[in-house]
């Protein structure tokens, strides 16, 4: 694969120079492997992070969009202006902006995409994101007016999610299997169940990508994944699911091992509401029983950042909080006699990931040590859904929380871990409308030394983003400040 | 005659109803909800509410299960939730792969297995008949999918003489095609070469001590003879049989080896249906399978009643 594809690279470069005479434009192609496919290619209508993975910033693009620290810039709106009261966004938009299919980007597409996911019918897995908008004017082609009904300091965060993206309604009919967006690649061909295939956009507005084209190849089983980048089948594979054989990887000079940071906090979700757990004195013995090393070694192989609190350490509000629930057994036995656990078992229930299963376990032989009886069940992700999320009928489970900035969940108490504390739920209204940096700093502070006072959840750790690629692919993302498989500015080292 | 066939054919309609109807009833009683599944852990209530009715999950299970078997009966298989394309669209997709890989590995499996059950008995009680007893117990004993990894460290990582799977579509040609089938086929068809060969071996061995075979011998023809000409044709029912059986298993019960090589194939189709609650699709397809097997076996009864007359005087 890297001499074919060298061989290929130089021919095609030869043929370039001799041609044009522009050398420069590299011209290559990537295999990128994912676990899960993408169930449609709609980001703007369903969940399933493998569909922002693939067209996130390769296909379609929003109004302003994340780049690989986690900040925000500009993407399809230039620039905007914001208010005095924080509640008016003007944005303007990019001129010459053409969808794949030829049609005309302008204020029109974002006030019909923005209206879409916000609409009665509107199947968006993030409607949230778009809950504070009281309306949108078209001023110009080039110019859209967003009105919101209060101010919202993170507004600009929100646009850049992949459930935000600019469609078109010419072709929003077929965004499921043929999604036409506006960014530097083109949707080519999707083989269900194999892989889908993207090609560079020759009339993109922005920097043209280095890239010619870029599969996506699914492969579910982490020994498939491993033997795939072993044998050159595929060049990347960004969130590697084998992590017990990174070490392989790392020791092959063919290889680079991308070790990064996720937005996943990964928490022992305790219900509130469940018997003894709605005790803080019983939800902090439990803290105090968990040993978050142990786990990170065990269960992630030492990949993982501990946390306090739900934020993640690499924001710059992150609060240090894991002192508060240091691993400390006898405080637990303590807490324990105090609150007077009568040795019911407590019912952990886990989802398929190997964070979950693994951890689970670790965590069921802590609490055995204090004293605490737990009996696992091993769930599908759909009947995690429907028991655990849904129906609430739990006790403990373990996920990871992959949404960048959620801490807000803790504010809505028919949440599934049902914390319901209305001095959060104020303090949380009054950080959403915000907007000074200083006292949002302040606040985030106050917001998660309080969940990490009434001891919500387990707070575990922070997911690692680990992945493998081939050791001459440049400038792909290590970290994710949102799912995406960023491709614009990836390219190949001669 | 035609009282047999009708009663068979009676049979088959039976068959498929009932198979309807358990099909439908396990996967109403599978927990999940596709539309919740679909849309992960911030969605609205209203928004599942939305998507439920766009995806035509509100009726009563009585009138979803008469739109499904009636859209059968016109060749309709409904829509798949998750990839939104018609579920028979997806199933013809798959069975370009799933249906060559059968093939081949029975095709493999048959041209194992014929040679060396021969041997096997034509040298019963020799070295050469013990080697190949142990050979293919340890065929039969061994995991399929742990023997297909074994093949990928092998040829896929370390010579690199092939994929490590993934297809590449049959437009990449025919040759590509059936190079990135070809260790898939070798792994399923390994065990099945196994028990083939233990199958021929047995029948041959039983012919072989019949009396028309000792009359061949006696006759003048040589061991050789009397095997190739006599007892192997003899020997063929009970092989063929077992093939049959095969076939099916090939098709439907490659799931493993499917993952192992990611081969967007039928089975993997039914796996990712099922953990994805795409059930329509389950549905659909675990449908298309019954009605497959079945129809074999009716083909198989008529073939029965041709060949042997005692039956169609029975009934």
């Amino acid at each position: 694969m890297n001499i074919k594809s060298n061989l290929a690279s130089l021919t095609i470069g030869l043929a370039a120079i001799g041609s044009a005479g522009m050398g420069l434009a590299s011209s290559m192609s990537i295999t990128v492997g994912m676990q899960l496919e993408p169930p449609n290619l709609d980001p703007t209508g369903g969940a399933a992070a493998a569909i922002d993975e693939v067209v996130y910033a390769n296909i379609f693009e929003g109004l302003t969009r994340f780049t690989a620290d986690g900040s925000i810039r500009s993407a399809l709106a230039h620039s905007w202006d914001i208010s005095d009261d924080g509640t008016v966004y003007t944005f303007h938009l990019q001129s010459s902006v053409s969808f794949h299919d030829g049609t005309a980007f302008d204020a029109d597409d974002v006030k019909f995409s923005l209206d879409r996911a916000r609409g009665e019918d509107s199947t968006n897995a993030q409607k949230a994101l778009f809950q504070g908008i009281a309306d949108i004017e078209v001023v110009d082609p080039h110019t859209v007016k967003i009105m919101l009904s209060g101010p919202d300091g993170n507004f600009l965060t929100k646009m850049a999610w992949g459930d935000a993206v600019i469609v078109a309604p010419e072709s929003i009919d077929s965004i499921k299997t043929n999604p036409v967006g506006t960014g530097p690649f083109v949707f080519s061909e999707w083989v269900q169940g194999d892989r889908v295939e993207i090609e560079r956009n020759p009339n993109y507005w922005g920097d043209p990508v280095h890239l010619d084209s870029a599969t996506f190849k699914f492969i579910s089983d982490p020994t498939a994944a491993f033997s795939a980048v072993m044998a050159g089948d595929v060049d990347a594979f960004p969130n590697f699911p084998s992590t017990e054989t990174l070490s392989q990887f790392e020791a092959d000079p063919r290889f680079a091992v991308i070790v990064g940071s996720t937005e996943g906090e990964t928490i022992l979700s305790t219900n509130n509401k469940s018997g003894i757990l709605s005790d803080v004195r019983m939800r902090k013995a439990i803290a105090h029983a968990i040993n978050r090393q142990d786990i990170i070694d065990g269960a992630m192989f030492g990949y993982g950042t501990p946390i306090g609190t739900h934020f993640a350490p690499h924001n710059p509000d992150y609060l240090d909080l894991t002192g508060k629930s240091e691993h400390d057994p006898d405080l637990s036995r303590q807490l324990l006699e105090e609150v007077g656990y009568d040795g019911s078992a407590l019912r952990l229930m886990l989802p398929p990931p190997a964070y979950a299963r693994r951890g689970g376990e670790i965590i069921a032989d802590q609490l055995r040590s204090v004293g605490v009886a737990s009996e696992i069940s091993n769930l599908e992700w759909s009947q995690w859904l429907e028991q655990v999320f849904r129906n609430k009928d739990y006790d403990l489970t373990i996920v990871s929380h992959t949404e960048p900035n959620d801490i807000n969940i803790y504010a809505r108490p028919e949440y599934y871990f049902q914390y319901d504390n209305p001095e959060f739920q104020a303090l949380m209204g009054t950080y959403g409308v915000t907007t000074d940096a200083g006292d949002r700093r302040a606040l985030a502070h106050e917001l998660q030394t309080m969940i990490a006072e009434d001891y919500v959840n387990g707070f575990l750790f922070q997911l690692a983003k680990t992945g493998v690629a081939n050791a001459k692919i440049r400038n792909l993302w290590p970290n994710s400040p949102t799912q995406a498989n960023d491709l614009t500015e990836v390219s190949w080292a001669d | 005659m035609f009282r047999y066939l009708a009663l068979r054919f009676a049979s088959l309609c039976l068959s498929l109803l009932v198979a309807s109807i358990v099909i439908f009833a396990i996967v109403e009683i599978i927990p999940g909800d596709p539309a919740s599944y679909m849309l992960g852990l911030n969605a609205a209530p209203d928004t599942v509410a939305a998507l439920k009715e766009e995806l035509g999950l509100t009726g009563s299970a009585l009138s979803r299960y008469v739109d499904w078997t009636t859209g059968m009966l016109v060749g309709d298989f409904g829509t798949s939730y998750t990839y939104r394309v018609p579920v028979s669209e997806l199933v013809v997709a798959r069975l370009f792969i799933s249906l060559p890989l059968a093939i081949y590995a029975l095709i493999l499996s048959t041209a194992i297995a014929f040679p060396v059950g021969l041997i096997a008995a034509a040298r019963r009680g020799t070295a050469t008949d013990f080697g190949i007893m142990g050979a293919t117990q340890l065929g039969i004993a061994l995991p399929n999918f742990w023997f297909a990894m074994l093949l990928v460290v092998v040829f896929a990582v370390g010579l690199r003489w092939f994929s490590a799977g993934g297809f590449p579509g049959w437009d990449e040609g025919i040759a590509a095609g059936l190079k990135s089938l070809t260790l898939p086929a070798i792994a399923l068809a390994l065990p099945q070469a196994s028990i083939l060969a233990r199958v021929m071996r047995s029948a041959l061995l039983e012919t072989l001590s019949m009396d028309y075979v000792r009359t061949a011998r006696a006759k003048g023809l040589s061991r050789r003879q009397a095997v190739v000409g006599h007892a192997l044709r003899n020997a063929l029912i009970p092989v063929l049989t077992i093939i049959g059986l095969q076939f099916s298993f090939l098709l439907a019960g490659a799931i493993i080896i499917e993952n192992v090589f990611f081969l967007p194939g039928l089975g993997r189709l039914i796996f990712q249906g099922i953990t994805q609650r795409d059930l329509v699709v389950v549905e659909s397809v675990v449908m298309l399978l019954v009605f497959a097997v079945v129809t074999v076996n009716f083909l198989v009864d008529i073939a029965y009643a041709a060949v042997d007359p005692r039956l169609r005087i029975r009934s």
